[in-house]
């Protein structure tokens, strides 16, 4: 309504996603910590095409070699083994498999063997195993967001969708609904996730389906109550006048109005379950042992700690805080743009 | 002089498009004075101001709101007072009223503990002190059992008497000036009347003065001692409300005069602003109706009832609508009249099977619509057809105005092709006297008598043979109110249509209607034609919602 003059010539005014998009364009913490949230999202791609970190696995370094910057373990001393004092011996004549070694030198001489130089130091150091954890924080940003954003789809769809049944239709279906919800929300969350886990064992698949099926209440609460809200209003009734059906009423006269709303809900939801993820695959329930996560990463840097090897924890948690922040900032920036009682107001 | 505006302008920031700070101006140097133990009316349409000016008094308006100008309150300057010294003043001095009692009450405390705040707060009462001026507050403003009230949440009360509690806070401190932004527009006829002769009688009592505002001439008209006319920002006419109404100067007074439909003679057409404005005169009356057209709609004894839950499991049943009967006529129109919780609104819904009637039968063109299969209903849903109350509500804010009117035709097949159901759309739109570049805008694009056009053509799509409207003009203002009432009557005589009008109103059930329903508690008190109706009311009800139009200034009341 600000500015009728201008769009009155216009054939098509602006959508209302398109002025929201235009709000949040002027956001300037909301616009960088999209951008934050871009290249994150950019580099899981490159690496889930195999661009970076392929190699994750590999033993690239020493046994816990140190980041770059700190240079180099000094050699540890040592200590010189004393040599024995008595007459010297020959141990051939005792050894029974000394006739044998000219033999096995031979076949030894029929295979390549290569030496791989171990790295003294890494950009970011290396894990118990000598991996590099740069490679290991990138693969397990991929898999950590993935398992985040699936989740938070599959949650929000759920709850969506029972949530849109519940409260528009009430009744015996809005109680058999919210008897379900009463029932997942009685049940501590923590434990719901590890009965879950549980049952279905690690792996990728499985945490997405265990937080999707766990954490849909909130999202089912807050549609139903819309739906509550929306189905009695006058458009929904002039559109029941008109002869729309039940679906076309629920999924696109009142979706469409409600949806800020979800998509609000949905990125607090991703934020939510990737720190849920990295708790899950801390306690050793989360993605498989083949796969890294952040929540992996902290596991082991739990025992590293102890023999002063921070580097993997401050590489985990550095990349989980950045994105964290930027993707709840960026949610934040979103409700201000999509939420029309905030307009009006510099 | 108590309150003394001089050139008052406001502009409201509306954020920046390209760096440039854009600003709306709503009140372009407003100057005007309010005398002690006066009341001063502000009138005008919505949108002209009148409300701002009134909100920068206390500067109640938004941040982003600029003000520039005088504002002397006693002599003292309110535009340069620090906000701690303003808060004194608010409630003390200068207490506020505003539209919606429903809204304005805080709905999680009780009446008294509203009441009580700013008696504590500024007077500096005991809280049992407090309490009893509170229960003597009520009585004052004619609160029927106070004390019972003192403990009573707002939903509790009824729209009347939340106003009523509104009324006794403002009174609370016994302020110098009472500010009463539209307090009766959100209320019944009859509800209005009581709150009027409420706000006067305090007024006379205290004698203190209000600024009363309103988009209704005509309620303005007995309470106000000066009128000031407001549109665009400015003030067009200002005077004592005997000259304005006898001789009003302004052509767009004249015009507001003109466009409230009359009580005694109705015209065939209302007038409109910009009609009388451009001098045209009112057309010829409208050709009598045929009296014995076919008959489209028949009710027989039609009820509706809801089961409220009492205690555990019980259940109650309230009777919101019992035993209605009614014909209408082809090209005719049916007025139903009453207060709100008189279950018209049910009514009309029962009737499109919005809400499932009880009992009754709906006879539409021989068939009973209460018995058919959900088939036929989607057929004949094409052929009775509503228009909501709130042009607001009643539109999805998220399609365009095209896409609302294609909707339906889509739903019914009727149009070939997209493109044969768009020029059907444009078509109706220019019919309903919006034009073209209408069809890619959005509902908040538009104000609420466009939208209202627009709500009026999405029922048209269908080509429909009965339309209810329910309330359809009582949220619009006066002038908007004449030009949506026109299109109305034009649109019956061009195509035929039958209306149920649903209205509190009977100035404009009057105007529209050839017969007239007065319902009330769900059930019918009279039912008549509308000369009949009007000309000698049997039932007292009916009286006495006839005696509460706000029938403007009359120089012997």
């Amino acid at each position: 309504m600000s500015t009728p003059a201008r769009v009155a010539r216009a054939e098509h005014s602006e959508g209302v996603w398109h002025a929201a998009w235009r709000r949040f364009r002027s956001d300037r913490v909301g616009l960088f910590c999209a951008v934050v949230v871009t290249a994150f999202l950019l580099l899981i791609i490159v690496a889930a095409l195999g661009g970076v970190a392929r190699n994750w696995q590999k033993e690239v370094g020493v046994a816990n070699a140190p980041p770059t910057l700190l240079g180099p373990r000094p050699a540890e001393a040592t200590g010189v083994i004393e040599v024995p004092q008595g007459p010297n011996v020959d141990l051939s004549a005792i050894d029974p498999l000394a006739p044998r070694y000219k033999e096995w030198d031979e076949r030894a001489a029929k295979f390549k063997t290569e030496e791989t130089v171990k790295a003294e130091t890494l950009p970011m150091g290396a894990d118990r195993l000598g991996r590099d954890v740069l490679s290991k924080a990138v693969k397990g940003t991929q898999i950590s967001v993935f398992v985040g954003v699936m989740a938070a789809l599959v949650a929000t769809g759920l709850g969506t969708l029972l949530g849109a049944f519940a409260g528009f239709f009430g009744g015996k279906i809005g109680d058999l609904l919210e008897w379900l919800y009463n029932v997942f929300e009685a049940i501590p969350g923590i434990l719901l996730i590890f009965a879950f886990a549980a049952v279905f064992g690690r792996g990728i698949s499985t945490v997405v389906l265990i937080l999707g099926l766990t954490g849909w209440t909130g999202l089912y609460r807050q549609v139903r109550a819309e739906f509550i809200k929306h189905r009695n209003r006058e458009y929904v009734r002039s559109a029941e006048a008109i002869g729309a059906s039940v679906w076309s009423r629920m999924f696109s006269h009142i979706l469409p109005n409600v949806s800020h709303v979800i998509l609000v809900r949905m990125s607090l939801l991703v934020v939510g379950f990737i720190k849920a993820e990295v708790i899950l695959s801390y306690l050793g329930l989360g993605v498989g042992i083949e796969d890294v996560s952040w929540g992996t990463m902290l596991a082991e840097a739990q025992s590293e700690l102890i023999l002063g090897h921070w580097w993997q924890l401050v590489a985990a948690t550095t990349f989980m805080a950045v994105f964290v922040t930027a993707f709840s900032l960026m949610a934040d920036a979103l409700r201000d743009a999509l939420d029309p009682k905030l307009r009006g107001l510099e | 002089m108590l309150l003394s505006i001089q050139d008052l302008r406001v502009a409201f920031r509306m954020g920046r498009v390209d760096g440039v700070l854009q600003r709306t101006e709503a009140v372009k140097g407003v100057s005007f004075e309010v005398a002690e133990n006066r009341t001063v009316a502000l009138v005008g349409e919505s949108g002209s101001g009148k409300s701002v000016t009134a909100m920068s008094i206390l500067n109640l308006l938004p941040d982003n709101a600029e003000r520039s100008g005088k504002i002397l309150w006693q002599g003292k300057d309110l535009l340069h007072t620090p906000m701690a010294e303003l808060q004194k003043l608010r409630g003390r001095e200068i207490a506020c009223v505003f539209q919606d009692p429903m809204t304005s009450l805080n709905p999680v405390f009780t009446v008294g503990d509203q009441l009580a705040e700013p008696l504590i707060k500024h007077l500096g009462l005991s809280n049992k002190a407090a309490l009893e001026r509170a229960e003597a507050l009520l009585v004052e403003v004619g609160m029927p059992e106070p004390k019972r009230r003192l403990a009573a949440y707002p939903h509790e009360l009824s729209g009347g008497q939340q106003q009523r509690v509104m009324i006794a806070m403002a009174l609370a401190c016994e302020p110098k000036l009472l500010i009463a932004d539209e307090p009766t527009t959100a209320l019944d006829v009859t509800i209005q009347r009581q709150i009027l002769e409420l706000i006067a009688e305090i007024q006379r009592k205290h004698r203190m003065s209000v600024l009363f505002i309103s988009h209704d001439l005509g309620v303005v008209g007995e309470i106000a001692d000066e009128v000031l006319v407001m549109r665009h920002g400015v003030i067009r006419e200002q005077g004592p409300v005997a000259g304005i109404f006898a001789t009003p100067k302004d052509t767009y007074t004249q015009a507001l005069l003109a466009c409230r439909p009359s009580l005694d003679h109705p015209p065939a057409r209302l007038m409109v602003i910009d009609d009388h404005i451009a001098g045209k005169a009112r057309r010829a009356p409208a050709a009598a109706k045929d009296a014995n057209a076919p008959v489209v709609l028949e009710v027989k004894s039609l009820a509706k009832s809801f089961w409220l839950k009492q205690g555990l499991f019980g259940k109650r049943e309230f009777k919101a609508v019992q035993g209605v009967n009614f014909k209408l006529r082809k090209g005719h129109t049916l007025g139903v009249v009453g207060e709100s919780g008189s279950g018209k609104t049910t009514m009309g819904l029962t009737l499109l099977r919005l809400h499932e009637p009880t009992h009754g039968e709906v006879i539409f063109d021989g068939q009973d619509l209460l018995k058919i299969s959900a088939a036929e209903r989607q057929v004949m849903r094409r052929r009775i057809q509503i228009v909501f109350q709130n042009p607001y509500a009643s539109l999805n804010p998220r399609l365009t105005i095209g896409q609302t009117l294609i909707e339906p035709m889509a739903i019914h097949k009727i149009g070939a092709s997209t493109t044969e159901r768009e020029q059907r759309a444009r078509a109706l739109l220019q019919k309903v006297g919006l034009d073209d570049s209408a069809f890619g805008k959005y509902p908040h694009e538009f104000s609420g008598g466009q939208r209202q056009r627009v709500a009026i053509a999405r029922a048209l799509t269908l080509d429909p043979e009965v339309l209810v409207l329910d309330e359809a003009v009582s949220a619009l203002d006066v002038s908007v109110q004449a030009q949506v009432l026109n299109l109305l009557r034009d649109l019956q005589d061009e195509l035929g249509l039958s209306y149920v009008f649903i209205s509190h109103d009977l100035a404009v059930v009057r105007f529209i209607s050839d017969e007239v329903l007065v319902m009330k508690d769900g059930v019918v008190v009279e039912q008549a034609g509308t000369e009949q109706i009007l000309a000698a009311p049997r039932e007292e009800y009916t009286q006495r919602l006839l005696a509460a139009i706000p029938r403007g200034y009359r120089a012997a009341a």
